[in-house]
């Protein structure tokens, strides 16, 4: 598979370098846009990254390692992100999880992501959503969900069994390490 | 009876409020900003004249307005240690990384009034001559990160940032920039450093404090979302006025977050100081109380980092008498001032004043457990003791909480929590620390029997196996 940055994309990344004085610092930000474009962080798009910042493709690299949000392999259409935190572990999250987990044949016991074979579904413990006040709490993709529910629970595997997978014909992967853990 | 007062959340949560500057202009926005560019020069009783930047600094200083942020340091003193003289830009940066266990009221305003940030951070900026800031935004957070660029673009087409502000002749830009996950970017060094396109290593202070050597080793202010809202206010009622709000040392307003074992969890923005942490719990217009036939067993007073207190504590604290003597009085927990002073003199912190409420049919062992895999994982593995003794402690407290304790794995824990505090780079270490020097502390009793149990029940499941210890 060939890596090519959309022309539009390219422009607003662009953009992106002229807010900071250091070219260095837009790196985190283009490693969302190129995530949230292509899905996860390919070494090429590590490579693209360096090349466009005047950096060494380890000074990119050394980031997508430490900050848990990036990742290096596809992930689930719906991704599935269980707050594990004090709050919510006191308002039933471990149970929550437990449950996408037991339902999508997944280890409920793995703290890192793991994605369905039919790359429907990513499911992962994080820390504190800073939602406690409405624990417990999931975000699924970009929308947080509160108070969940075993029945609201449902019904986010139930929308999301509807979309068309991601991650096609991968077997349940550990996405990428998080910070130094 | 204790009430909110709602100076930051006076309007977010009213029906139709929405996010958008028409409607913040039709609630007063930006009228604080150009009462500060319409400051006037002020001359002080000794001769020397204040310039209006000056003015408004001063003032953010006699408001008595501390950090929102965890330390609870005077905003208006941390102005003045800015290097003002290298001839470098001055940079400020809004800390919106908001992740500390059991925080959300950044939150709050990021995604339903991101215009009085905006004009907090403009005033802000205007008077420390700080012409390029930044929002750093917790990288979970995708939509309130959108919704502040769509602020700014907003702001900058109506002149309040950009190219020569309303006229006034200065510049100020404004940018966001997310984070990635990593709780350790909250730590102002490391956020800095993440800001600068590295990975989140806080720096060792000194010599690299913020004010003098901070982003791209220019001098730089960082404050805390919540804290450069009230700067707003502060110019809109004048010093005075705000000091007026609070307590003395402790002034203004503050936004409480309350999650746990209480009947309505959530935000309750109050006087600092002028409600109790009882108050909060169980008055019907805050917490509301524990479940039926529950009682209070602990309360995590500022954020998963402050030290645990346990009910039925008692407290002394030095309180000025009629005669304006300082006096040592009792306080009781429930009957603390929930403000900065009262709390530190607790022997903990109002920290990010977030409140996590435990009853009686908890287990401090799991609760402790559960913060302990927070830090193990949250570490940035720069330095050795908190690398290696978060991991060490996650696992200890897990074991006990799993069936596999030892008698003296409350000593154990307590040995590792006091060998990573102090000797650390950031304060993480000691984040990481007080939680289990506390819990382990005034629950000892818990915490032994569990491990003696655990040793019983092993000790009589397989004989040979207990003496391999
Ligand atoms: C481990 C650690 C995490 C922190 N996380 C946050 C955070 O999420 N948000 C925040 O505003 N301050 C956080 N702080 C405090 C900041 O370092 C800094 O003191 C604060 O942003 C200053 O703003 P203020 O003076 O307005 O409170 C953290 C500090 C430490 C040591
Ligand atoms: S104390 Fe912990 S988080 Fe802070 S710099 Fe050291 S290793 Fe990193
Ligand atoms: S503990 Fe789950 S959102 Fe804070």
């Amino acid at each position: 598979m060939s890596f090519s940055v959309p022309a539009p994309l390219e422009a607003r990344l662009d953009e992106l370098v002229t807010h900071y004085p250091v070219k260095r610092s837009a790196s985190l930000m283009f490693l969302h846009a190129l995530q949230e474009h292509f899905g996860y962080v390919s070494r090429e798009a590590v490579e693209w990254t360096a090349a466009k910042l005047g950096l060494q493709p380890i000074n990119v690299y050394e980031l997508v390692t430490f900050y848990p949000m990036f990742r290096q392999e596809p992930l689930g259409t719906t991704h599935v992100k269980v707050c594990r935190t004090l709050s919510c572990a006191l308002a039933g999250s471990a149970a929550l999880r437990e449950q996408f987990c037991k339902k999508l044949g997944l280890d409920s016991h793995a703290h890192a992501p793991q994605t369905t074979p039919d790359g429907k579904f990513t499911v992962e413990f994080v820390e504190c959503l800073a939602a406690c006040g409405s624990a417990p709490v999931v975000l699924v993709n970009e929308d947080l969900h509160e108070r969940v529910t075993a029945q609201a629970a449902e019904k986010i595997l139930s929308e999301g069994s509807r979309l068309e997978g991601a991650a096609k014909g991968k077997t349940p992967v550990k996405g990428a390490s998080g910070a130094a853990s | 009876m204790p009430e909110q007062y709602k100076l930051i959340l006076q309007h977010l949560d009213q029906p139709g409020y929405t996010p958008d500057l028409a409607c913040y202009l039709r609630h007063g926005g930006y009228e604080a900003l150009k009462k500060a560019l319409a400051t006037t020069p002020r001359d002080l009783p000794d001769g020397k004249k204040l310039s209006p930047r000056e003015v408004v600094r001063e003032d953010v200083k006699a408001s008595g307005l501390r950090g929102r942020g965890g330390a609870g340091f005077s905003a208006g003193l941390k102005w003045s240690f800015v290097d003002r003289r290298s001839g470098k830009p001055i940079y400020l940066i809004c800390n919106a990384d908001e992740s500390e266990p059991g925080t959300f009221k950044d939150r709050q305003i990021l995604h339903k009034d991101p215009h009085q940030l905006i004009e907090g951070m403009i005033i802000s900026c205007w008077a420390n001559d700080v012409k390029l800031a930044y929002i750093y935004i917790r990288g979970e957070m995708p939509k309130a990160a959108r919704l502040l660029e769509q602020a700014l673009a907003e702001a900058r087409a109506a002149g309040f940032v950009g190219k020569n502000i309303l006229g006034s002749g200065h510049d100020i830009e404004i940018h966001v920039h997310r984070g990635a996950g990593a709780y350790i970017c909250g730590e102002e060094t490391g956020l800095i450093e993440s800001l600068e396109g590295k990975r989140a290593y806080p720096r060792i202070k000194p010599p690299y404090f913020p004010a003098v050597l901070g982003l791209y080793m220019c001098p730089t202010i960082v404050n805390n979302v919540e804290t450069l809202c009230h700067v707003k206010h502060i110019v809109n009622m004048g010093a005075a006025e705000y000091a007026k709000l609070g307590t003395p040392n402790n002034t203004g307003t503050r936004i409480v977050s309350l999650s746990g074992d209480v009947n309505q969890p959530g935000y309750y923005e109050i006087q600092v100081g002028r409600v109790t942490l009882g108050e909060l719990i169980f008055d019907k217009n805050f917490g509301g109380g524990l479940r039926p036939g529950r009682s209070l067993k602990a309360v995590i007073p500022g954020g998963s980092s402050s030290k645990v207190l346990k009910a039925g504590e008692v407290f002394k604290l030095n309180r000025k008498g009629a005669d304006g003597q300082m006096t040592k009085v009792d306080v009781a927990l429930l009957d603390l001032p929930y403000d900065f002073d009262s709390l530190q003199g607790a022997g903990t912190m109002s920290g990010s004043s977030a409140i996590i409420v435990l009853d009686d049919s908890r287990s401090m062992v799991e609760t402790l457990a559960n913060l302990s895999e927070f830090y193990a994982h949250e570490s940035c593995g720069q330095c050795t003791p908190c690398r290696e003794g978060a991991l060490w402690l996650a696992k200890g407290t897990h074991r006990l909480a799993n069936g596999e304790g030892r008698k003296q794995d409350a000593a154990y824990l307590s040995h590792i929590a006091q060998n990573i505090q102090g000797r650390t780079i950031c304060a993480f270490g000691e984040a990481a620390s007080w939680p289990v020097l506390s819990f382990v502390k005034k629950f000892k009793d818990e915490f032994e029997a569990k491990g003696a149990a655990d040793e019983a029940a092993n000790a009589s499941k397989s004989p040979a196996a207990s003496k391999s210890h």
